[in-house]
C-alpha cells in the first residue's frame, strides 16, 4: 500500500513544479490583459471555453495538437542526444513540399502506396534538415541551436522561393500554391470526428518515440551521448552516428507534421502552412521536459491555448497574438519553476 | 551588351550593396556589440531576437506618441533592458539554463511585441535623420548609398570604447574575469551574479536600440516580418568575431553587404531566385561558423565560463 502510494507520489510529483508555472504564466497574463483595461477573468474563462469548452472547441484543439506532437519530438529527440534543436519550422515546411510533390509523380497509382509515400518524402526531407544541423555540430563542432534554426529560416526561403517559382500551379493565382492533391489522396477526418488521422499519427509517433528512448539499446545509446559525450565515445559508443540519427528521428517528424497539413489540412503546399507550429512545439517538449508520452498531454495543452486565439479575437477584441503572449509567458515561467524541481535537470 | 554597360551596372551594384552594407549592418552591430558584452560575463542570451523585435515596436511606439525619434530609441533600450533582467534574473536561480531561457524569451519577445504593436501597423512615426556623407559626390547614387543613419557612426564609436573599456578599464577587467573564472572573481570579491544580470541588461539595451532603428530608420515602419533572424545572426556574429568589439564591427558590415544583396540585385533588376537571395545571409552565418569552430578545441579568446562553448 504505501509502495504503490509512494509509486504514485513519484509519478505526480514532476507534475507540480508545471502546474505551478501553468497557474504564474495564467496570473500574468491576466495581470497583463488586465493593464491594459481588458476583462482579464473573462479572457481567462475565454481560453478555457476556446479549448475545451465545447465538442467544436475540442476538435479545434486536437487539430492542432497533431502536428504538435510531431513537431515536439523535433526538439525531444535530439534533446535526449543533448542537442537543442530549433529548427522545426524549416523541416516542417520541407517536408510539406516534398510531400506534396509525390502525388505528381506517381498519378494513377491507388491511394494508399501514395499517401505512405508522401509520408516517407515528408519524413526523409525534414529528417535531413535536422540531421545536417548535428552533423555540422559532430564535424565542424558548430553550435546546433544556431545552426538549426539558421537552417530552419534557409529551408523556408527554398521553400518559398520553390512554391512561387517552378513548383507554383499556374492556376493558383492570389495565393502561390502547388498543384493540388488529388482528392483521392487527401487524409481524411476520424469516424464520427472532425478530426484528422494526423492526431492517431501524431500519438503514435509519440508512443513509438518513448518506446525507442526508453525500451531499446538505441534509446539507451543516445542516452548516453547526451549524459555525456566523451563518456560514451570512451565507451566506443558511435557518438556521431547517434546524434545524427536522433536528429533524424525528429527531423522526420517534424517533415511528417508538414506531410499531414498538406494532405489532410491545405490541400497542396503553400505560405499557410507556416503557422508557427515548429515553434509552439519548442514550447511543448521543453512543457513535457522532453518526455515523449508528456508530449501527448503538452501537445493537446499548446493546441488548446492556440485553438481559444479566435474566441479572444471575436469576444474580446484581444489581437491575434494575445495566444503567443500567453504561450511566451508559459514558456518563461516553465522554465523560472524548473529550479523547483527536486531532481537535477539536464543541460536542455 | 556592351563592355561599358556591364562595368557600369557592376558599378552600381557595387555601389548598391556598399550603401546596403552600411543601412543594413546597424542592427548586426548594435546586436552583437550587447551580446558581446553578455557574452564576456559568462552567459549567452539567444533571446535577443525577441529583444530586437521588441525594441522595434516599443521605439515606434514611443517616437510616434512624443513625436520625437530619439525618446523612441531610448525607450526601445529601455524594452532590453527589461528583458535583459528578466533573462538575468532566470538564469541566475539555480538549475536554470541560459540557453532555454533565451529561446522562450526569443518567443515570449516577438508574442509581446505582435501584441502591442498591433495598433502601429499603420500610423507614421518621426524617423531617424540621416547624415550625408557623399554631399561632396555629384553621383546620386554615391550620394544615396553614402547617406548613412546617424546611430551607425555611434555603433562604430562604441565598439572602439568596448575594446578599450574591455582592456583597460576596471569595469571591463572584472567583467571579463566574471567571464573567465567565476570562482576567481568571488574569491577577489566581485559580485559575480550582480554583474551578470548586469551585462546581460546592457547587453539587452544594446540589442533594443539596434532593433529600434529598424522600425525608425530602415525600412522604416513597423510590422510583424520587420525582423527575420537579425537578433540570432548577431549572436553568431559574437563568435565568429571571438568577442572582439572591433570585430564585431567588422563582421556587421559583412554580414550587412549579405543582407543586402537580394534588395540590390533587386534595384538591377534581377527578380528571379529573390527569396534565395535574401537567404544570403543565413548561408554566410552558417559557413562562417563553420570556417572559424574547430571541434574539439575551446576557441581562442572564448570566455572561459560560456558553456556553450565547451565541447
Amino acid at each position: 500500500m504505501d509502495a504503490a502510494m509512494n509509486r504514485a507520489m513519484r509519478a505526480v510529483a514532476p507534475l507540480a513544479p508545471f502546474t505551478a508555472a501553468a497557474l504564474a504564466a495564467a496570473l500574468l497574463f491576466a495581470a497583463f490583459l488586465a493593464a491594459q483595461g481588458f476583462e482579464a477573468p473573462e479572457a481567462l474563462g475565454l481560453v478555457v471555453e476556446g479549448a475545451f469548452g465545447s465538442a467544436f472547441a475540442w476538435q479545434n484543439t486536437l487539430a492542432r495538437a497533431a502536428p504538435l506532437m510531431l513537431t515536439a519530438l523535433c526538439v525531444a529527440l535530439p534533446a535526449r542526444a543533448g542537442l537543442v534543436i530549433i529548427g522545426g519550422e524549416g523541416a516542417l515546411a520541407l517536408g510539406a513540399l516534398a510531400a506534396a510533390m509525390v502525388p505528381s509523380l506517381t498519378a494513377g497509382w491507388p491511394a494508399l502506396p501514395v499517401q505512405l509515400l508522401m509520408a516517407l518524402a515528408g519524413f526523409v526531407a525534414g529528417g535531413a534538415w535536422i540531421a545536417a544541423s548535428a552533423w555540422l555540430r559532430h564535424v565542424r563542432g558548430i553550435n546546433e541551436t544556431i545552426s538549426s534554426l539558421l537552417l530552419s529560416y534557409i529551408g523556408i526561403a527554398l521553400f518559398n522561393f520553390l512554391v512561387e517559382g517552378v513548383l507554383r500551379d499556374p492556376a493558383s493565382l492570389n495565393k502561390p500554391s502547388t498543384p493540388p492533391l488529388p482528392d483521392a489522396v487527401l487524409i481524411g477526418q476520424l469516424p464520427g470526428l472532425e478530426v484528422h488521422w494526423g492526431l492517431v499519427w501524431g500519438a503514435l509517433a509519440c508512443a513509438a518515440a518513448w518506446f525507442l528512448l526508453r525500451r531499446t539499446v538505441f534509446g539507451f545509446s543516445v542516452g548516453v551521448v547526451g549524459g555525456n559525450a566523451r563518456a560514451a565515445l570512451m565507451a566506443g559508443l558511435p557518438v556521431g552516428t547517434l546524434l545524427i540519427a536522433a536528429c533524424f528521428l525528429g527531423g522526420g517528424a517534424a517533415g511528417v507534421a508538414g506531410m499531414l497539413e498538406v494532405a489532410a489540412v491545405h490541400g497542396s503546399a503553400n505560405a499557410s502552412l507556416l503557422a508557427g507550429y515548429g515553434y509552439a512545439g519548442i514550447l511543448v517538449s521543453f512543457a513535457a521536459r522532453h518526455n515523449p508520452l508528456g508530449i501527448v498531454a503538452g501537445a493537446i495543452l499548446v493546441g488548446g491555448i492556440g485553438a481559444s486565439g479566435s474566441l479572444l479575437q471575436r469576444r474580446l477584441d484581444l489581437p491575434d497574438a494575445a495566444v503567443l503572449v500567453l504561450q511566451g509567458t508559459l514558456f518563461v515561467a516553465l522554465l523560472a519553476f524548473e529550479t523547483l524541481n527536486r531532481k537535477g535537470t539536464r543541460r536542455v | 551588351m556592351s563592355e561599358t554597360t556591364d562595368g557600369l551596372a557592376f558599378g552600381s551594384l557595387a555601389l548598391a550593396l556598399l550603401g546596403g552594407a552600411l543601412r543594413v549592418s546597424t542592427p548586426f552591430l548594435f546586436v552583437s556589440l550587447g551580446e558581446c558584452i553578455t557574452e564576456k560575463s559568462g552567459r549567452i542570451n539567444l533571446g535577443l531576437e525577441g529583444t530586437l523585435v521588441l525594441g522595434a515596436m516599443g521605439g515606434y511606439g514611443i517616437a510616434l506618441l512624443t513625436g520625437s525619434p530619439w525618446l523612441g530609441v531610448l525607450a526601445a533600450g529601455l524594452c532590453g533592458v527589461l528583458m535583459g533582467l528578466l533573462h538575468g534574473a532566470l538564469c541566475s536561480l539555480p538549475k536554470v539554463n541560459d540557453i532555454a531561457v533565451g529561446i522562450a524569451l526569443m518567443l515570449f519577445g516577438t508574442g509581446l511585441a505582435f501584441f502591442l504593436g498591433k495598433p502601429l501597423i499603420q500610423p507614421q512615426a518621426p524617423m531617424l535623420p540621416s547624415v550625408e556623407l557623399g554631399a561632396w559626390s555629384d553621383s546620386e547614387q554615391l550620394r544615396s548609398a553614402l547617406r548613412i543613419n546617424v546611430l551607425l557612426p555611434l555603433g562604430l564609436a562604441l565598439a572602439g570604447l568596448l575594446h578599450w573599456g574591455f582592456r583597460s578599464s576596471r569595469w571591463g577587467l572584472a567583467l571579463r574575469l566574471v567571464g573567465d573564472n567565476a570562482a576567481a572573481a568571488r574569491a577577489l570579491g566581485y559580485p559575480v551574479v550582480p554583474i551578470r544580470i548586469g551585462a546581460t541588461a546592457a547587453g539587452g539595451f544594446l540589442a533594443g536600440v539596434g532593433g529600434a532603428f529598424l522600425s525608425l530608420y530602415y525600412p522604416g515602419s513597423w510590422n510583424e516580418g520587420l525582423s527575420s533572424g537579425q537578433g540570432l545572426m548577431a549572436v553568431a556574429l559574437v563568435i565568429f568575431a571571438r568577442w572582439s568589439p572591433l570585430r564585431c564591427a567588422l563582421a556587421a558590415l559583412l554580414f550587412g553587404a549579405a543582407g543586402a544583396l537580394g534588395p540590390a540585385l533587386q534595384s538591377q533588376g534581377i527578380t528571379a531566385g529573390y527569396y534565395l537571395f535574401n537567404a544570403a545571409p543565413y548561408v554566410l552565418t552558417l559557413a562562417l561558423m563553420a570556417a572559424s569552430w574547430t571541434p574539439g578545441q575551446t576557441l581562442a579568446g572564448a570566455p572561459g565560463e560560456l558553456s556553450f562553448t565547451q565541447r
